[in-house]
């Protein structure tokens, strides 16, 4: 209760600021602002943002959008750092980085689907399943409905927001007995799709027919059932900012472009939810 | 008379400049990695992150030990020059003293085209036609492996090794060679009696060329290594040194960055020893 209070009172606290910048942003301007935006951190968020970056600047033709793929730990870093605007996480803020000053807005929910050659017959998992399997617990497909194989597991580095969110979620924190650990969601994708035996997690909105997305709890995961919730392997999208510190107009009025209703369509054409 | 001599002098002063800019960049980057990766070690403590053999960066007790790492990275190397430096010296030995002209012209260009391909491109067929290839040949659950590893950094390892190894043995004087053919030795036996050992200072800087090559390779081992934090083994998915800080390093924060600067930090230790290796090698290859 006490959290959702809070959650409320940032979020209208937020909403408020916004406003204020926004109507002080048209007010002190014209219509039309120029600048940069630079956005760094999550590759993971790569389709969304640039989606929503290329849009935005063919609304505002004096605006240059960038963003610089590095890694949400690195994009959380930058925004410290003021090396660029706006900070991209493929994870929540941890406590120690909202105590440094800085701030979070969730702009979308992106599902991490269960990814498995697309030779394998197991369909569905279900979510302490598939914590076994990734414990090392349950070594062999057999066990779970499919052949008499070794189970290969797939995951990604250390620190990556898709690894942090799928540990987190499945409940499998430090205990992931990795066969491989990739560098990328692609990677990932290629790997399982070349390995009958093998099962791997990467975003939703990246996956393509080459591999097999299993459904959870008997849940299909699309974007219907991150949206509700129903299916239960999901992570937010986050837009970091500095507290505090006013952005730019232009940074400021691709903020609001990014939160608006028009973002929503554009966020689901790159394959994620819209928070809003 | 003056003027040319005051010209001169700007000349000479612009090329000690740009001179200079090299050494900065080596220095600045020795001093930035000797600052940066001193801070964590001293935090997780010497012995324990040099021959500590758990690597959790992100785990809620974190452990830092990357002794499976430098052992991967020395295990890789051996591998690559075991595989590669025969092949890559008998080819040098064909081609500088053997091969018709035309063959020879062949091979030197795919050589040297070998050695252009880009480090991502032999990662990718290494991954997509080797670690499925490795599997299938073994009967194991998945591919990616120290084995996959080394054979990608053989291959890579042949062009450094080839074009020195030619190099050193162009350099042998012919006389060496039509004397011992004179006295009745075969081609071939001049070849390895004669050519060989008088280039063998030569031949041992391109292995050692080889040893930096392969032991500073991040990408393509990246995608075939499988990079999880085994103790090596050669059918088990394995963690390089170079790997270790190019895989995390995009999403590390707080003591997981620092640790990873100290794993370049010791790499770095590793290349410098392996360039002094080479310099005394080419030293005494110019001094004989």
């Amino acid at each position: 209760m006490k959290t959702t209070d809070k959650k409320a009172a940032k979020k209208a606290f937020a909403l408020a600021a916004a406003t204020i910048l926004a109507v002080s942003s048209l007010a002190g301007c014209s219509k039309q602002v120029s600048g940069t935006v630079s956005t760094d951190g999550s590759t993971s968020m790569e389709k969304v943002i640039g989606t929503l970056g290329e849009a935005f600047e063919e609304q505002n033709s004096g605006v240059s959008f960038t963003y610089n793929p590095t890694g949400s730990g690195s994009g959380i870093q930058a925004v410290l750092e003021g090396r660029c605007d706006i900070g991209l996480s493929s994870r929540a803020l941890k406590d120690e980085e909202k105590a440094g000053g800085l701030k979070e807005t969730i702009l979308a929910y992106d599902g991490i689907a269960l990814i498995v050659h697309p030779s394998n017959p197991v369909e569905n998992l279900d979510k302490e399943t598939i914590a076994k399997i990734y414990t090392g617990e349950i070594t062999n497909w057999k066990d779970v409905g499919g052949e008499d194989a070794e189970i290969v597991l797939i995951g990604r580095e250390a620190g990556s927001g898709t690894r942090d969110g799928f540990e987190s979620i499945t409940g499998t924190e430090d205990a992931c007995q990795y066969r491989q650990e990739l560098t990328s969601t692609g990677d990932v994708i290629t790997t399982v799709s070349t390995n009958p035996g093998a099962i791997g997690y990467a975003s939703l909105a990246s996956v393509n027919e080459s591999v097999k997305a299993v459904s959870v709890n008997g849940v299909t995961p699309a974007e219907e059932t991150v949206k509700d919730g129903s299916y239960e392997i999901q992570r937010p999208f986050v837009l970091v900012t500095k507290e505090g510190t006013k952005l730019s107009d232009a940074a400021q009025k691709f903020y609001d472009f990014a939160m608006s209703d028009e973002a929503v369509s554009y966020i689901s054409g790159a394959g994620a939810v819209a928070a809003r | 008379m003056k003027d040319k001599q005051f010209l001169e002098n700007i000349v000479h002063g612009m090329f000690l400049i740009l001179g200079l800019i090299t050494v900065g960049f080596v220095l600045l980057i020795t001093v930035y990695l000797v600052l940066s990766g001193i801070p964590a070690i001293r935090e997780i403590g010497l012995f324990d992150f040099l021959l500590g053999d758990e690597w959790q960066s992100t785990a809620a007790e974190p452990s830092f030990g990357i002794l499976p790492f430098i052992l991967t990275s020395i295990y890789g190397t051996a591998g690559a020059i075991l595989l590669g430096v025969p092949v890559g010296f008998l080819t040098a030995v064909y081609l500088a003293k053997e091969a018709p002209s035309g063959i020879r012209n062949v091979v030197s260009s795919a050589v040297s085209l070998l050695a252009g391909i880009p480090s991502v491109v032999y990662g990718l067929v290494g991954m997509l036609v080797l670690v499925p290839g490795i599997r299938r040949l073994f009967h194991i659950p998945d591919g990616a492996s120290l084995l996959a590893a080394i054979i990608v950094l053989a291959i890579m390892i042949l062009p450094s090794i080839i074009n020195v190894s030619i190099t050193a043995l162009e350099a042998v004087p012919r006389e060496y060679e039509d004397a011992s053919l004179a006295l009745g030795a075969t081609p071939v036996e001049t070849y390895f009696r004669v050519s060989v050992p008088a280039a063998r200072s030569g031949i041992a800087a391109a292995v050692v060329l080889g040893v930096g090559r392969a032991i500073g390779e991040a990408m393509a081992v990246m995608m075939v290594s499988g990079n999880a934090p085994n103790m090596p083994s050669l059918f088990q998915s394995v963690r390089f040194l170079t790997t270790a800080v190019a895989s995390e390093m995009s999403y590390a924060s707080g003591l997981q960055e620092r640790a990873l600067f100290s794993i370049a930090l010791v790499l770095f230790f590793f290349i410098m020893l392996i360039n002094a290796t080479l310099n005394f090698f080419l030293k005494r290859s110019k001094e004989e």
